[in-house]
């Protein structure tokens, strides 16, 4: 399917329209709950990240990159992945990871600014979050060097913004994985803005998905804010890179609905009308649209949703605000394997500093 | 057998990828050709291009992949072909490499070991002689490793390779034939973490590592003429640093030289001076004196003898402590 939208031919591949109506011969044909299950986890997505932002304007969360507009992309390519994949974020994947089954709790917890939230726990493969741009990519392509090297049969999946195809550990990251052939799905969340430096300035190129021809592989450019395109277009190229076909380059074309961080104002450097123009675009609503075509969706059922997405954010928030701070033993344990006589030193001295109860 | 420090290095990384089987090389030129400086001559035959692997001149990606590898249970040993091209790849040993184990609280470790030959001496090309070791120092979680002598770094890159943190590995081009010693032919591990006492001296200690170890033997043995008896610290891991040796030589011999090639301003001199200063000021009958490179970029091949401390700059240095 993949090869039938030539990004050079400037087509895009997209099954719903915005009435939410597949088009026949690209709808993956999924079954009654799996299409569901592709609703809900996107309302759980974007309560979750509404949440972050009340308790981050709370004085409760840190400085938040929130997902406002991308769940499809996050959703539908979380979903296509199997439990043996690798996944290798960026820093909005809210949606992805929720996916995946990271607990809410610890995704809360590390975004509060606790490095606890960031361990992934055993059974999940998911590395962690990259703040400096673009640097996940080449990680990502050596999970796939390992994976081939060992044989394992399964692919990694990374993502990244339209700003980090201009850095150069993509280009290095690409590169390399056309190389080594490597079984790696790049998939690029086109969210048209890098913090305020719209698309236009990352690249002189029509889409970004066609920098994977140069590369040697396929890029293929997808309705982001449809998940069943973004689904169908990972499904397959997850099972062309387990199958040996080597990597994909996927462009999710969306829009950031929200501001790039908390410390963000999108109103200073992008037109109203614009934001606009895309709220029309809103990934869930056309999803909705498809789901009540189908007869799978009523007010029942959205209650259903709702209420089950606000009863698990509300458990997630009290269970992360419910943990404890980090022990200063637990700042400076993971440095090394284990402690040099420097450290434990430094250690001794600062908790000599700080009173019992704060330690 | 006796060999040099290049083809102990090569026997170091032969015997653990024979012995570890999740031991993969890879790098600019490492394969076929063995390495620019034949440090990985024999792999690829011996190993195969799954093992031992060329990869596209991309010094961010190697480490990059590296890290990638290791989540997937890998042991990584990746060669950045001269420490000059490091830079490229900075991002990701200060942002992802050194701080993993941190930041994913265990569930996540980078245990890879990044060989890269550094230095001056050997009149080579711009970029391809500077010490850059500072930077790295200053790296939480990562352990910085320079031989002096081929029997060190055979078990020293053992001992890296074997670790379960992140090791910058800096080879001194200028030694990787300058010696030949008896190297065992079984692997061994010179411990990570520890100094060694290579002469013994009463009179003035004399710290150093990798290709500076020469000079200050050199020295020592002038100064020994002059009735001066030096003892020399061959500090082998730079960070973490085994402070304890340094200061247990410094409160004998009350007198302490730093001797490095690289820059003088913010180099490891300045932290040993001051942790001496910290440690064992009232042992001190002198002022701790650097001898090191000048805060210039490292001149080309005809005047590159003006950068890197000689034995007679040391010596001058080694007799004004004794002035005190």
């Amino acid at each position: 399917m993949i090869e039938r939208f030539d990004p050079l031919k400037g087509v895009m591949l997209r099954i719903l329209d915005d009435d939410g109506r597949a088009a026949p011969d690209l709808d993956p044909g999924l079954p009654d709950a799996a299409l569901r299950a592709l609703y809900e986890r996107m309302v759980r997505t974007r309560a979750a990240d509404g949440k972050a932002l009340k308790l981050q304007r709370q004085g409760r969360l840190g400085t938040y990159a929130p997902s406002l507009g991308h769940e499809a992309a996050q959703v539908g390519l979380a979903s296509a992945m199997a439990p043996d994949d690798w996944f290798f974020p960026y820093f909005r994947d809210l949606g992805a990871y929720l996916t995946l089954g990271y607990p809410l709790a610890d995704y809360y917890h590390f975004w509060m600014g606790n490095e606890a939230g960031l361990r992934t726990p055993d059974g999940l493969n998911i590395f962690p979050i990259a703040i400096p741009v673009g640097s996940q990519v080449p990680q990502a392509v050596g999970a796939g060097m390992a994976m081939k090297f060992r044989k394992l049969g399964a692919a990694v999946v990374t993502t990244f913004g339209d700003g980090a195809t201009s850095e150069g550990d993509f280009h290095e990251g690409l590169n390399y994985a056309g190389v080594y052939k490597t079984p790696n799905v790049f998939v690029c969340l086109n969210n048209q803005f890098a913090i305020s430096v719209p698309r236009a300035r990352q690249t002189a190129a029509p889409t970004l998905a066609q920098k994977a021809l140069a590369y040697g592989f396929p890029g293929v450019q997808v309705d982001g804010n449809d998940v069943l395109a973004v689904f169908a277009a990972v499904r397959e190229a997850l099972a062309t890179a387990r199958g040996g076909g080597g990597p994909t380059l996927i462009e999710a074309f969306t829009y950031r609905m929200g501001d790039h961080t908390t410390s963000d104002d999108a109103a200073r450097y992008r037109d109203r009308t614009e934001v606009k123009a895309w709220g029309r675009k809103d990934p869930i609503t056309r999803f909705r649209l498809y789901l009540a075509h189908k007869g799978l969706w009523d007010e029942a059922y959205e209650k259903s949703v709702q209420a089950a997405a606000a009863d698990e954010i509300e458990k997630a928030v009290a269970e992360a605000e419910g943990r404890p701070p980090a022990s200063v033993d637990d700042v400076f344990a993971y440095t090394f394997a284990k402690m040099p006589p420097d450290l434990e030193a430094q250690l001794a001295a600062l908790k000599a500093t700080i009173p019992e109860g704060r330690r | 057998m006796i060999m040099t420090m290049v083809q102990a290095i090569n026997q170091a990384l032969a015997g653990e990828m024979a012995r570890d089987d999740r031991i993969i090389v890879f790098g600019e030129d490492v394969g076929r050709d063995g390495g620019v400086f034949r440090a990985t001559d024999g792999l690829f035959d011996r190993f195969g291009p799954e093992r031992v692997v060329d990869t596209p001149l991309a010094e961010s990606a190697a480490i990059g992949a590296a890290l990638g590898m290791a989540a997937l249970g890998l042991r990584p040993v990746p060669e950045i072909q001269f420490m000059g091209f490091i830079y490229p790849a900075f991002n990701q040993i200060v942002s992802h490499v050194a701080r993993m184990r941190n930041r994913t609280r265990g569930r996540f470790t980078a245990p890879l070991t990044i060989r890269t030959p550094y230095g001056a001496g050997v009149k080579a090309l711009e970029h391809h002689s500077e010490s850059t070791e500072a930077l790295f120092c200053h790296i939480p979680g990562l352990t910085v490793v320079v031989p002096s002598n081929p029997y060190d770094a055979k078990g020293l890159l053992i001992a890296s390779i074997r670790s379960d943190d992140p090791v910058l590995f800096l080879e001194p081009t200028r030694l990787y034939r300058a010696e030949k010693q008896e190297v065992p032919e079984e692997p061994y591990e010179v411990p990570l973490r520890r100094a060694a006492v290579v002469r013994e001296g009463r009179d003035v200690t004399i710290v150093a590592w990798g290709a500076m170890i020469p000079v200050a033997r050199a020295a020592a043995a002038a100064a020994e003429s002059e009735g001066i008896s030096a003892e020399i610290i061959d500090l082998r891991t730079l960070s973490p640093m085994d402070r304890e040796s340094i200061l247990a030589s410094v409160r004998k011999t009350g007198r302490a030289l730093v001797l490095h090639e690289a820059p003088k301003t913010g180099g490891l001199g300045a932290e040993i001076a001051a942790t001496i200063g910290e440690s064992a000021l009232l042992s001190l009958n002198a002022p701790v004196l650097r001898v090191t490179a000048p805060d210039i970029t490292v001149p080309l091949p005809k005047r590159e003898d003006l950068y890197y401390p000689n034995e007679d700059r040391a010596l001058a240095a080694v007799r004004k402590l004794m002035e005190y």
